[in-house]
C-alpha cells in the first residue's frame, strides 16, 4: 500500500485517506443570481490534469482536511500542507 | 487486398499453407487534407470511420492513434455487452448498441465472437430483489428484455456462486438479461479496422497528436508527431485522456480520469457460462473460451492517468469474488493490468459539439463503453457527417451540465465507479 502523508498524523495508510477535489475551486456567490455555465463550472468542470495536481483531501480517521500536491501518473506526492488558518 | 473471410477462404488456405491471405489494412502515410480525421482508433474512433465511409460515403477520412490500434481500453476491457440501463435516454443508446453487436460478425465479415450468454445482476436481500423488480420493470417500458429471476434461477444458470444462505451476502435472486453477453475485444477493434480501411479509411498508427491547430476560433487540423494534417472536422475519441486533448483547445470538460483495473486467472474447465455481478462488492466475472476467468470490479480510490492497479482496488475486487463464489479462493491469477477511464458525474458518455467550431467529443464512457462502441460509432458518424445530432445523442450533448439534465445512470443503475 502507498502512504500519503497527513499534515496532523504524518504518513498513513492510503485507505484511510479520501480525495475530496481539484484545489482552487471557488464557489461562486450564491446571494446574487448566478448563471447556468458559471454553476455548472463549478459543480462539474475538472482541470483533470495529467501531471502535477493539486488537490483537496481528507483524512478520514483524524477528519484533518488538507492540500496534498502529487503527480496523476506516478502517484508521488510532493507536499501535504495544512490549511488551518494561523499554520 | 484484404482477403474475404469465408469458409471456403479458410479451406482453401489450408491447403496452400497460409500463403494467400493479404494484410487486414494499410499502413497509409497520412495525406495533408481530409475531410474528417478522427483521433483516437480505439473501437469508437474505428466505428465511427466506418460508419462515416459506410452510412455516410465520406470516405476521405483519417483516423490518427499515438499508439497501436485497440491498444487502449478497447484491448484493455472485461468484454461484457449489455442494454440494463434505468432511464429510455441510455436504453435507447445501449440496446442499439446490442443489436449492431448481433449482426456484427456478419456485417464486418470479421467474427468479434459475441456471445450472448446474458447477464446476471445478483440480489442479496428482498430490499435488493424489491428494486430488481423496479429495474426490471423500468427495462422493459424502455423495450429492453430483462427479468427478475429467483435463486433457483439463478442456481441453474452459475451453479458456482455462492449459495449459503448464512453467507454475507446471500443471494436472494437476479436481474437477468439474457441478450447480453460478451465479445472478443480486439477482434471489435480488428474488425471495424479492416471495413473501414476496405472503405478507403487511413489508419495511421504511431502518431500523436500534439496540438490542434487553431484558426480564427475553429479548429482546422492536428499537429501530429508526422506533421500538421488538415480536415474539415475533427473528432475526438480519446476515452481517458479526453481533458488532456480538450485542454488544447481551451475547453474544461466535466470528466475526471481514473484507473480501472482487469484480472485474467490462470485457464480452468468450463465453469461459468454467463456474466455475474454482485452489487454489494462490485466484483464481476465471465469466463473465456480460452478457459480464464475474466474479472473486474470498481475503478481505483483517487484520480490517476498511471495505467496500473493499485492495491485497495485489487483487494476489494478479488475479496468480492472470492465471496460471490467462495470455491475460486485457490484459483491462481495469470495477468492483471489497468486502462484509464473517463467517468462523467452521471456516468453517462458525451456526445457532441465541444463548443470549438470543428471540434466534436465522443468520451465519457468511463467503465461502460465498450458495449456501447458500434452505436457510439454511428451516432458520432452522424453527428461528423451531417453537423447535427441524431435523435438517440441528442440527450448526451455537453449542454446537459448547463441545463442541469443529467442522466444519472451512476444513481440509478449502479455502475461502479
Ligand atoms: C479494465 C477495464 C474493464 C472494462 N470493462 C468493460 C466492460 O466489461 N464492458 C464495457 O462496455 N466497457 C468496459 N470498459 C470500458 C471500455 O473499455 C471503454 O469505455 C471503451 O473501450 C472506450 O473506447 P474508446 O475507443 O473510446 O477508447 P480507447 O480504446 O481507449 O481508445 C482511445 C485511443 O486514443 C488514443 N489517444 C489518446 N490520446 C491521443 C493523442 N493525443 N493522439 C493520438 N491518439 C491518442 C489512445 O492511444 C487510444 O488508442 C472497461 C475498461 C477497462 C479499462
Ligand atoms: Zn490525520
Amino acid at each position: 500500500m502507498q502512504q500519503f502523508p497527513c499534515p496532523f498524523c504524518g504518513e498513513r495508510d492510503e485507505r484511510e485517506f479520501h480525495f475530496l477535489a481539484e484545489a482552487g475551486k471557488e464557489r461562486p456567490n450564491t446571494t446574487v443570481s448566478i448563471d447556468d455555465e458559471t454553476w455548472a463550472r463549478y459543480l462539474y468542470k475538472q482541470r483533470n490534469e495529467k501531471g502535477e495536481v493539486q488537490e483537496i483531501w481528507m483524512h478520514l480517521t483524524c477528519r484533518e482536511v488538507f492540500l496534498l500536491k502529487r503527480h496523476s501518473v506516478t502517484m508521488a506526492v510532493s507536499e501535504s500542507v495544512s490549511l488551518r488558518q494561523g499554520c | 487486398m484484404p482477403s474475404h473471410y469465408s469458409a471456403y477462404s479458410l479451406f482453401r488456405e489450408g491447403l496452400r499453407q497460409q500463403s494467400g491471405w493479404g494484410k487486414a489494412w494499410r499502413s497509409p502515410k497520412p495525406k495533408k487534407h481530409y475531410e474528417v480525421i478522427i483521433i483516437g482508433a480505439g473501437g469508437h474512433g474505428l466505428a465511427t470511420a466506418y460508419y462515416l465511409a459506410k452510412n455516410h460515403g465520406v470516405r476521405n477520412v483519417a483516423v490518427i492513434d499515438k499508439g497501436w490500434l485497440g491498444g487502449g481500453n478497447t484491448g484493455r476491457n472485461t468484454t461484457t455487452i449489455r442494454s440494463n440501463y434505468y432511464y429510455p435516454e441510455s436504453c435507447a443508446l445501449y440496446d442499439l448498441s446490442v443489436q449492431l453487436y448481433e449482426n456484427l460478425s456478419r456485417e464486418l465479415n470479421y467474427n468479434v465472437m459475441f456471445s450472448q450468454r446474458g447477464v446476471l445482476t445478483l440480489c442479496h436481500s428482498d430490499p435488493e430483489m424489491e428494486m430488481g423488480a423496479r429495474f426490471t420493470n423500468a427495462m422493459k417500458l424502455n423495450g429492453v428484455d430483462a427479468e427478475l429471476i429467483d435463486v433457483a434461477a439463478v442456481k441453474q444458470r452459475a451453479p458456482i456462486l455462492n449459495f449459503q444462505t448464512d453467507a454475507r451476502y446471500p443471494i436472494h435472486g437476479a436481474i437477468w438479461q439474457a441478450r447480453a453477453g460478451t465479445a472478443r475485444h480486439d477482434a471489435v477493434a480488428w474488425g471495424y479496422a479492416r471495413a473501414a480501411d476496405a472503405l478507403g479509411v487511413d489508419i495511421i498508427q504511431q502518431c500523436e497528436v500534439r496540438e490542434l491547430i487553431l484558426e480564427n476560433g475553429a479548429c482546422a487540423g492536428v499537429r501530429t508527431a508526422h506533421g500538421d494534417i488538415r480536415a474539415n472536422k475533427i473528432g475526438a475519441a480519446v476515452a481517458g485522456h479526453s481533458s488532456v486533448l480538450a485542454n488544447l483547445a481551451n475547453i474544461t470538460l466535466p470528466i475526471h480520469s481514473y484507473a480501472l483495473q482487469a484480472f485474467v486467472s490462470e485457464p480452468l474447465k468450463p465453469i461459468m457460462n454467463t456474466v455475474a455481478l454482485s452489487p454489494a462488492s462490485g466484483t464481476y466475472f465471465s469466463q473465456s473460451d480460452k478457459g480464464g476467468l475474466v474479472i473486474g470490479g470498481g475503478i481505483d480510490r483517487v484520480p490517476s492517468y498511471g495505467q496500473r492497479g493499485n492495491l485497495p482496488a485489487q483487494e476489494t475486487v478479488l475479496s468480492g469474488l472470492i465471496e460471490m463464489a467462495p470455491a475460486l479462493a485457490k484459483v491462481k491469477l495469470l495477468r492483471h493490468w489497468a486502462g484509464i477511464v473517463d467517468v462523467t458525474p452521471d456516468s453517462s458518455p458525451i456526445l457532441g459539439p465541444s463548443g470549438v467550431d470543428g471540434l466534436y467529443l465522443n468520451c465519457g464512457w468511463g467503465t461502460g463503453g465498450f458495449k456501447a462502441i458500434p452505436a457510439g460509432g454511428l451516432l458520432f458518424a452522424h453527428l461528423l457527417a451531417t453537423g447535427q445530432h441524431h435523435v438517440i445523442s441528442q440527450p448526451f450533448d455537453l449542454n446537459r451540465f448547463a441545463q442541469g439534465r443529467l442522466i444519472d445512470e451512476g444513481a440509478a443503475s449502479g455502475i461502479a465507479h
